[in-house]
């Protein structure tokens, strides 16, 4: 009998150590593994493929003794058996820093292929892959390596974003925590194709079990991304150094405060050298396309949204965890079919998509397919689909004064309307809520609103206003 | 416990060191003290105005120490949707124990989150948040 637990962060905060601990008490060996990603389910005990879970601890003697029942064969659950998993292929299935489990399950073989086809080629290959950053902007990875391989310079580098700040995501922090050596291997596939020989992975701090995983993988795997080097830099506590600018003057050991673009990073990044600045989704992407080839990849997907996205279903809802699948799917399905509605059991009011900067949507557009163009046509943002679901108990103005408030205390400081304009909206909305001169103020808001969009430098000032104006667009009573 | 020096000897040399040696530093002092600060500028050829703008920029560095124990409960936004504000009075009734808010701990399906050190909680309800802060 081997019997299977996450030690991921999920798994460990619902008491999957104690589980663990209470199974070998009893004489059990137990494997710690990456997660299935079924976090209702957490802690999920996985024998010989069969689950149980959530499990408590006094459960544990009479699921050995087989009188539990079980959920049946964790792969077919409808959860895990409709996903196309690409980058999660390994999830549940491995031991995070086992090398014999990554070699056994197709482990290097994107970065063996990149080297023997040469750096030129794996451009290509990601070109044809349509693959695009999974960090929020969507911009063509493919392009970007371009531009970072042309640049002049002895000394490149490759930045892995895993500062994952949004509400509603936790994709990069399972990549990490669960298969460590795939961000491994993309960041030195990256490296290869653009002619950088040393990456940074920076981590947010609020991720501790990322780090740990991280720096004993990179230590594990060293010799064999050599002479590629990676190391790791922990954040420390604030989302504006997430966008890559901030993260890059982060490294450098200065504030996070955004830079001016021009100049692009891949042209003058860290250190004024050329960088490639990407998500750790975009690189996990790479040991997969390589392996099965761009045209693989691509024939995932709809319109030029290609390949397949881990989304993230969060919030008050009842099957909340990572569903890996080709872009395309429409809202609908994933908050009602996959995630099967609200964990309260009452109406599910709206979900906000793309995290703190993106728009609330009500079920009336749940018929929107989950694509980059369509989102951005309804004045909504895919982000690094992170979804959270509201039931019909969620205040809509509290939420709008919320991304208000977030925005004045996360502000790097540098532009005036994404400063003092946030802090002006949690004021105006607070009269709002109270009642006072109601029209005058939402007025106020959306003028406001306006000067944000088009005076801030970055999306943390010009984008806070969509979940604004879309929770007073879609949500009105709530504001009158 | 390592000082100062200690601290400067393991990261002086490195690309961009002045994260990792406040970090290191807020962990052996609980703070990143006038002292220290002035200490790191040197060390770093930075000036002391660099380094204060620094620690005064990101959320984890404290120039104080903080007496008390710190939990950090998420507020954001699918921790609000899974009822985090309903034990919001709970932290307020209390002061032995210092309830910073965080925006995301990446437990956002299993919310609400906390927590304290490196170790993570989920699924709170009012009970088990209680009992909690009781043990810290
Ligand atoms: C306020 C703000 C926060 C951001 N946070 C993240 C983040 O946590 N992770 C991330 O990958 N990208 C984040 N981004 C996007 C990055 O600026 C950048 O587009 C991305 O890292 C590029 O990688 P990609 O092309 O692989 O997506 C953020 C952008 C902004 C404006
Ligand atoms: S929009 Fe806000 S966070 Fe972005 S650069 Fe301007 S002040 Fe900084
Ligand atoms: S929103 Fe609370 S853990 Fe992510």
């Amino acid at each position: 009998m081997t019997v299977r637990i996450s030690d991921d962060a999920v798994a460990i905060a619902c008491g999957a150590d104690e589980v663990a601990a209470a199974f070998i008490a009893a004489g059990v060996a137990v494997e710690r593994v990456s997660s299935w990603g079924m976090q209702w389910l957490e802690p999920l005990v996985d024998i010989d493929g069969v689950g149980y879970g959530p499990v408590s601890v006094d459960q544990v003697a009479d699921i050995i003794n087989g009188k539990v029942p079980s959920l049946g064969r964790i792969a077919d659950h409808p959860f895990i058996a409709t996903q196309t998993r690409l980058t999660f292929a390994r999830a549940g299935k491995t031991r995070p820093l086992s090398l014999d489990d990554y070699y056994a399950s197709q482990g290097w073989l994107g970065l063996a292929k990149a080297r023997e086809m040469g750096a030129e080629a794996t451009i290509d290959t990601v070109i044809t892959s349509g693959l695009r950053g999974r960090g929020g902007a969507g911009f063509p990875a493919g392009i970007k390596w371009q531009t970072v391989a042309r640049a002049d310079g002895a000394q490149k580098y490759i930045v892995c974003n895993a500062d994952e700040g949004d509400s509603a995501t936790f994709a990069d922090r399972m990549v990490m925590e669960g298969d460590p050596f795939m961000l491994i291997e993309g960041m030195a596939i990256a490296g290869f194709a653009v002619g950088a020989n040393k990456g940074y992975v920076y981590i947010r701090s609020e991720y501790p079990h990322a780090i740990a995983k991280m720096e004993a993988a990179i230590k594990l795997s060293a010799h064999l991304v050599a002479p590629f080097v990676v190391e790791v830099r922990v954040g420390a506590g604030a989302y504006v150094c997430g966008e890559e600018t901030s993260l890059l003057n982060s490294l450098e050991g200065k504030r996070g405060e955004v830079r001016a673009k021009p100049p692009l990073p891949a042209l003058e990044g860290l250190f004024g050298k050329p960088t490639a600045v990407n998500n750790v989704l975009t690189l996990a992407a790479l040991p997969w396309i390589l392996t099965h080839g761009g045209d693989a990849y691509a024939a995932f997907g709809a319109g030029r949204s290609r390949g397949t996205m881990p989304i993230q279903i969060a919030g008050n809802v009842k099957h909340g965890g990572l569903y890996e699948v080709a872009f395309g799917i429409t809202l609908g399905e994933l908050v009602n079919d996959i995630g099967g509605g609200t964990a309260s059991g009452r109406p599910v009011r709206c979900v906000q998509v793309g995290g703190p900067l993106g728009a609330y949507l009500p079920p009336a557009q749940f018929h929107l397919p989950l694509d980059y163009e369509a989102f951005a046509a309804a004045d909504a943002l895919v982000g690094h689909a992170g979804i959270t679901v509201f039931d019909d108990t969620v205040d809509m103005a509290k939420m709008a004064r919320f991304a208000m408030e977030f925005c004045a205390i996360e502000s790097c400081g540098k532009c005036t309307p994404c400063r003092l304009g946030s802090t002006r909206g949690v004021e105006t909305i607070d009269q709002i809520i109270a009642g006072k001169n109601v029209e005058a103020n939402l007025a106020l808001i959306a003028d406001l609103s306006e000067t944000m969009k088009f005076g801030s430098l970055c999306a943390l000032g010009g984008f806070t206003p969509y979940p604004v104006m879309s929770a007073i667009k879609h949500f009105p009573e709530d504001f009158r | 416990m390592a000082s100062i020096a200690d601290i400067l000897a393991v990261h002086k040399d490195r690309e961009g060191p002045l994260l990792p040696i406040l970090h290191d530093v807020q962990k052996a002092f609980g703070h990143v003290s006038e002292d220290a600060m002035r200490e790191i500028a040197g060390a770093l050829n930075l000036t002391r105005a660099e380094v204060y703008g620094v620690v005064s920029f990101y959320h984890d560095f404290r120039k104080e120490a903080e007496a008390r124990p710190v939990l950090k409960l998420c507020r954001a936004e699918a921790c609000k949707a899974r009822g985090v504000e309903a034990l919001v009075p709970i932290a307020d009734n209390q002061s032995r124990v210092k309830v910073e808010a965080v925006y995301c701990l990446g437990l956002c399906a299993v919310g609400p989150s906390a927590m304290v050190g490196d170790t993570v909680y989920a699924r709170l309800d009012d009970a088990k948040f209680k009992m909690i802060l009781e043990a810290m």
